[in-house]
């Protein structure tokens, strides 16, 4: 049943060290205040999924709280490369990074097995990709009626998800809304939800239908953090901050900016600094 | 007045790769020079053209060009916008995409393409973003065409990693993995277009862009190109294609500058 919480208490009482947690958002809806709240929390060992690690798990590696990221495209979108995640790669700083690399595909569809109560995933990919030769992860099965060979790789379940969505009801069910990537699929894949929200409204009579809903009993905490995707956008209440994508691309290109940013902007900041952020986007 | 005469090869590389794609195409569409080329081709000749970014969104029609493949422009003019999961398996894996269109960071001359990492995978030289899509939009598509701006460092004898498949060894080898769809049919560079050997499947080069020689072809492949029979000269772009291009470039700078400036 889902609980209203802040910020701080919905991390605390969600993210342990060591577990295996998913910050998810194609593009959109990324939950960055619920990462940076993690980051001052000073969570530690985490095996981190993500489809694109894109600026906070670059923010998180870099502070040392990974040991492990599972992910199928690590790049800042548009701009280039994952800068403090490749240190972590290619130099080991601030700690070394074990890395479990697998295609869109199998992620998406890993997502969707977790979701779906089955062990592992089964789709028709892989042909002739690397991947297979260095993720042991990745196996093949044999279709029982047509003798098709298909990939299969293990579903994700994480420990806890954290997603950012348009608003809750008060009752605590969450709408999402424009690209909703795999938003549904990794609460329903978790044990643990984490759903930070633009706004709380009374109800939400009159919705669409067939809205993508997630009912309050598979929520186990909601944050209103207004905001709380910037740079990411919340379709609907502001844009991508692509100037700010752009920005990143320059503070991670070097240790000690990196360092004085995150303390600077995420460190001796609290929750409250992203609504400001958003405003005039 | 669009000025005729001073085209950059990236514009030709764009143009000459906006051009293959027809009206009734359904693209799958790749970030950076794909995308600036499918919507060219959207806006010219190809008005039908449903576009597909794998954030869900399908049958978009962005005004300007995104900087991600998740930008809110591009589900705003989606004709609808589904799940990743739903992507991947119905429209993706269930046949649908006529076109993949791709960019390379190393390619090789069967269309192998690596965007992974250079050096040994396990302790890389450099790490690159990965595959994302790619090595299932290599081999679900019923074909992929390919863009990239010629370099020994990017056109190479042999990529560091297989990050999607293109022709692998040659010859019938996508047939041997049990892959039915044809694979690249297609490399458009800014210097050339390229087409698969009906037998060999080398790429081989089929049309030279306005004012470019066979020798500068060579200096910027790190392998031994191979010419067509008969190599053409591609048609320089219209004014209608380049002042389209060079329009939706100007909104996408002025967009993409956001409330700081951009580098």
């Amino acid at each position: 049943m889902a609980q209203f919480q802040s910020l701080r208490e919905a991390v605390a009482d969600n993210l342990k060290d060591g577990d295996t947690v998913a910050f998810e958002g194609f593009t959109h809806l990324i939950p960055h205040a619920a990462a940076h709240e993690a980051i001052r929390q000073g969570r530690r060992n985490l095996t981190l999924i993500r489809m694109t690690p894109d600026i906070i798990y670059d923010q998180m590696i870099g502070m040392g709280l990974a040991k492990a990221a599972v992910f199928s495209y690590a790049g800042n979108p548009g701009v280039g490369l994952l800068r403090r995640m490749r240190d972590a790669i290619e130099n080991q700083w601030p700690v070394p990074l074990e890395t479990v690399e697998h295609s869109h595909a199998a992620m998406a569809n890993a997502y969707e097995a977790g979701a779906a109560g089955l062990p592992c995933a089964i789709f028709r990919g892989y042909r002739g990709a690397g991947l297979k030769d260095v993720n042991p992860g990745i196996k093949s099965v044999i279709c029982p009626f047509t003798g098709e060979e298909l990939a299969a790789v293990p579903a994700h379940r994480p420990d806890v998800a954290f997603i950012h969505a348009q608003k809750a009801n008060k009752r605590g069910d969450v709408l999402v809304e424009g690209i909703v990537g795999v938003q549904k699929e990794v609460v329903l894949a978790a044990k643990r939800a984490v759903v930070t929200v633009e706004e709380i409204v009374d109800d939400f009579a009159g919705l669409h239908p067939n809205l993508c809903v997630l009912p309050h009993w598979t929520v186990t905490s909601i944050v209103k953090v207004p905001g709380g995707a910037h740079p990411s956008y919340t379709h609907g209440y502001y844009a991508r901050d692509n100037a700010a994508y752009l920005e990143w691309d320059k503070i991670s290109a070097d240790r000690d900016l990196f360092t004085r940013w995150m303390k600077d902007n995420v460190l001796d900041a609290t929750p409250d600094v992203f609504a400001e952020r958003v405003k005039g986007l | 007045m669009t000025d005729l005469s001073n085209v950059t090869p990236t514009e030709m590389m764009t143009i000459a790769a906006a051009r293959a794609l027809s009206n009734d195409d359904v693209c799958f569409v790749g970030i950076g020079a794909p995308s600036a080329a499918c919507n060219v081709a959207r806006l010219t000749h190809a008005p039908g053209i449903t576009l597909i970014y794998e954030s869900g969104t399908i049958g978009t029609a962005p005004d300007v060009l995104p900087l991600s493949i998740g930008d809110g422009e591009l589900c705003a003019t989606a004709v609808t916008t589904v799940s990743v999961p739903e992507m991947f398996r119905y429209w993706l894996q269930g046949g649908r995409v006529t076109v993949g269109f791709l960019g390379a960071a190393q390619l090789d001359r069967f269309g192998n393409i690596n965007t992974t990492v250079i050096g040994d995978y396990h302790h890389p030289k450099v790490r690159l973003p990965g595959g994302g899509g790619a090595p299932e939009i290599a081999t679900s598509c019923q074909e992929v065409f390919i863009t990239m701006k010629q370099t020994t460092r990017g056109m190479v004898e042999k990529i560091d990693f297989f990050t999607s498949f293109g022709h692998g060894e040659g010859g019938d080898h996508r047939k041997r993995l049990g892959i039915s769809t044809k694979g690249p049919t297609l490399l458009v560079t800014d210097l050339a277009i390229w087409k698969p050997d009906a037998e060999s499947k080398e790429f081989t080069v089929v049309s030279l862009h306005p004012g470019v020689t066979r020798e500068k072809v060579q200096e910027t492949c790190g392998w031994t190109v191979r010419f067509a029979a008969t190599v053409e000269e591609t048609p320089p772009p219209t004014e209608l294609e380049l002042t389209t291009l060079r329009d939706l470039h100007a909104r996408t700078a002025r967009a993409h500058g956001g409330k700081k400036e951009q580098s």
